[in-house]
């Protein structure tokens, strides 16, 4: 009988996926339990805060605290965008660590550009793929063991280049785009 | 009759098959009936909207964003390039264009769901074989 529980570290991995749209966020919860991925789906930014317990009206008392591995949401939604939602997560010193991941169905560099900027860890153009996900889970809990082993190795390479995210089949890789190199769009 | 049946779903859901599997055998029909109902409701908003003098572009851009955003999830192309075609019009808040488009946007929506309807019987009738042959 297998278990929800990944096989590469003892915790679940948790994702909570933000998306107005009723067939994406089935979608997209079906995306990440093929993925051994737990899930929690919302259907908005504002609900997405409660969940984390970080609109600062209700009680946090009322919901568990929510432990999540890594937020996915989308970028157009009515009310809060996909942009706010991701501000109002790195504006938050409770929660800035956890990766954010914008999808959109539209492909424009000045968006993807805002959104890195922000501090969101990818952006996926829709519609999302299997791979996309196995791709940022095996990213996002590499990553913590990444962070463990550059602490260890510390006194050994002090510059150690880090590049967080593998090449891949992501939209900045389709794109041929350098981060560095192209400029900052207001 | 397999061998049709695997192709009808490939032509038609790209990736959205690769989601289902033994243990939840419905899942594509589960989305493409969520789909039915969400987009049903958009064309009519749409055509609602399209008969208002004067056309509200935003409204109507927002609508149609919504249409080709699910329309694309459950791997439409065709509808979806109507879609594009027609956002170009809202954009320039081109009313007639907007109306022409959205003809054959509901004509590619027509041919759609007939295919999706005549997938789900005919994978109503091979059903339990199919599934038993396939692995996941």
């Amino acid at each position: 009988m297998g278990s929800d529980c990944s096989s590469s570290c003892d915790q679940e991995f948790h994702v909570l996926a933000v998306d107005d749209s009723l067939v994406d966020r089935k979608v997209i919860e079906r995306l990440l339990k093929i993925s051994s991925c737990k899930v929690t789906a919302v259907e908005s930014g504002s609900r997405a805060l409660q969940c984390l317990g970080l609109d600062g009206e209700r009680n946090s008392v009322e919901f568990d605290e929510m432990k999540v591995n890594l937020i996915m949401t989308d970028y157009s939604m009515p009310g809060m965008t996909g942009y706010e939602l991701l501000k109002k997560i790195k504006g938050s010193s409770k929660f800035r660590e956890i990766p954010v991941v914008i999808m959109s169905s539209e492909n424009v560099l000045a968006r993807i550009d805002r959104c890195l900027e922000e501090g969101a860890k990818d952006f996926l153009v829709k519609p999302v793929k299997l791979s996309d996900v196995k791709r940022l889970r095996d990213f996002v809990l590499g990553g913590e063991e990444n962070i463990e082993r550059k602490v260890s190795h510390k006194r050994k390479a002090r510059d150690e280049p880090c590049s967080l995210i593998p090449p891949s089949t992501s939209s900045l890789s389709s794109l041929g785009c350098d981060l560095q190199k192209r400029p900052k769009i207001n | 009759m397999q061998r049709q049946l695997a192709n009808m779903k490939q032509s038609l859901f790209d990736q959205l098959e690769e989601l289902q599997d033994d243990a939840n055998p419905n899942f594509v029909e589960e989305v493409v009936t969520l789909y039915y109902r969400d987009s049903a409701r958009l064309v009519q908003n749409i055509d609602k909207a399209l008969e208002k003098n004067p056309v509200d572009f935003v409204k109507l851009d927002s609508y149609m964003h919504q249409f080709k955003g699910s329309s694309s999830s459950i791997g439409a192309k065709k509808v979806k390039i109507e879609c594009t075609q027609f956002r170009e019009y809202c954009r320039v808040g081109n009313g007639e264009g907007c109306k022409k488009t959205f003809q054959q946007v509901k004509r590619e929506y027509a041919t759609l769901r007939k295919k999706l309807e005549a997938y789900f019987q005919f994978a109503r009738q091979v059903g339990p074989v199919e599934k038993a042959c396939r692995r996941k």
